[in-house]
């Protein structure tokens, strides 16, 4: 109970965090899908490209998000701030799943329903938006979804380089050898990732064709 | 009776289609006149389907050229080419996220066409093609193969289009089924006299549908004739095509000389 007592004390603090938190992951996610859902379409399209473009998001991933951090700091933009430079490279991590899952949903539409549509004279963009992305978009929010929850704990890193977020209970309470102070930042941590998880589950359900 | 002076809906002037090192088609010429139903005959990999795409230009051809009312289907806007001819394929490619009332009503609508005349044009053509006007509201995994090919049908004819391109339409539906639907597709074509190219490898159903039969093997066209001419034919592969089908053809090719 006193982990609960702790958050209660510290609830300004642990409510702040949370937001910093929800804020790192929300723009990481956002410009993931941004620049991840375009190319994931036009890697499906153009069926050359998919294995470089696959394989730098898979490269991207298996860079330990520590060093990947430290890496950043020393571009002139990004180093000045660490909230900038943490979601900079919380996109970078997000975008595989979501490259990757857009890509399997575009090419997994049926080609017989492509050519239909492509014979009766539809536009390459009436296609791609009333057709392919309509029946592609459940693999594509599981691929966001994927990213979500990766971020929600790659963010908690973040706060080694002074980004913040819930990572600065974890790393105080590490340092205090405190296993409260850990906890208030690794529980909302783990509530986000869950709650972030639900959410999106039901996006992809409500935009589910059938 | 074909006036020889009419100019082709659709004609094929000395196309060649080659892929991936495969020579899909060879110097392919055939002239297609307006109301008639010419049904390209082959097996497998003969280069129908080619033939086919090659006219609303979802393939180009490596040379010659293939013109549609007059004009070479390489000039101009291949969008609105399309939507002056309607498509038909074996797989039928609804979409799976759209009513059938959407379906039919999808060109129309891209077209600009009024809600109301929209509405109108759908249920005309449920109706058209045998379907009840209930089903409006379905989807294509509501729906039997026969009523989705009639969908499919409905949907090529949506934008009254003046050709009509059938890449085996019935080719995945049990013999009653398509028995059926053969026998719609001559009244739908005594009422409408579309301009068909008609896909098959089924003599029998070619037979039936054709006003003529373009027998093709290996890209090249083999022999051109009404259906009573074919059967008689001394065209080896024709009499070949002929004897594997045995008897009981002359029943099935009822519309002989039009």
């Amino acid at each position: 109970m006193s982990v609960f007592r702790f958050m209660w004390q510290n609830h300004r603090q642990v409510l702040e965090l949370t937001l910093e938190h929800l804020r790192l992951v929300g723009f990481s996610t956002l410009f993931a899908m941004l620049i991840g859902i375009p190319l994931g379409i036009a890697i499906a399209h153009r069926p050359r490209f998919n294995k470089p473009v696959l394989a730098s998001a898979n490269i991207i991933q298996t860079i330990p998000s520590l060093a990947l951090f430290g890496f950043l700091l020393p571009v002139p933009w990004l180093g000045e701030r660490a909230d900038r430079l943490a979601i900079l490279a919380l996109t970078l991590y997000a975008l595989l799943p979501i490259i990757r899952n857009t890509y399997t949903g575009i090419r997994g539409v049926d080609p017989a329903v492509v050519e239909a549509g492509r014979g009766m004279g539809l536009t390459e963009s009436q296609l791609l938006f009333q057709v392919e992305l309509p029946l592609a978009v459940s693999v594509i929010l599981s691929g966001v979804r994927v990213a979500v929850v990766i971020s929600v704990g790659l963010a908690t890193i973040a706060a080694a380089i002074g980004a913040g977020g819930l990572g600065e209970f974890i790393f105080r309470g590490l340092a205090m050898v405190d296993d409260r102070v850990i906890l208030a930042g690794a529980i909302p941590a783990a509530l986000l990732a869950l709650l972030a998880d639900f959410g999106v589950g039901w996006l992809e359900r409500l935009l589910q064709p059938r | 009776m074909q006036s020889a002076a009419a100019s082709p809906v659709i004609e094929f002037r000395d196309v060649f289609y080659r892929v991936a090192g495969t020579q899909v088609l060879s110097g392919f010429n055939l002239e297609v006149h307006r109301g008639e139903t010419v049904v390209l005959l082959g097996r497998s990999g003969s280069g129908k389907t080619t033939s086919l795409k090659l006219v609303n230009r979802l393939l180009t051809p490596t040379s010659g050229e293939i013109r549609v009312k007059g004009v070479s289907n390489a000039e101009g806007d291949v969008i609105r080419l399309r939507r002056s001819i309607g498509y038909v394929i074996q797989d039928v490619g609804l979409f799976p996220h759209f009513t059938v009332e959407k379906t039919i009503g999808l060109v129309p609508r891209i077209e600009g066409w009024s809600e109301e005349r929209v509405r109108g044009r759908v249920l005309e053509l449920l109706q058209m093609v045998g379907l009840p006007a209930d089903l409006a509201s379905r989807r294509p995994h509501q729906l039997s193969g026969g009523q989705r090919q009639r969908v499919g049908v409905a949907r090529a004819l949506a934008a009254d289009p003046e050709i009509l391109l059938m890449d085996e339409p019935f080719g995945a539906l049990d013999p009653l089924t398509r028995d059926e639907l053969q026998r719609e597709f001559l009244l739908l074509q005594q009422r409408l006299h579309k301009t068909v190219v008609f896909v098959t490898h089924d003599l029998r159903e070619a037979l039936r549908l054709g006003s003529r039969i373009a027998l093709m093997e290996a890209g090249r066209l083999v022999t051109v004739a009404e259906p009573r001419e074919f059967l008689q034919s001394a065209d080896p592969l024709a009499s070949a095509y002929v004897r594997a089908f045995g008897d009981g053809l002359e029943s099935a090719a009822n519309r002989g000389t039009s």
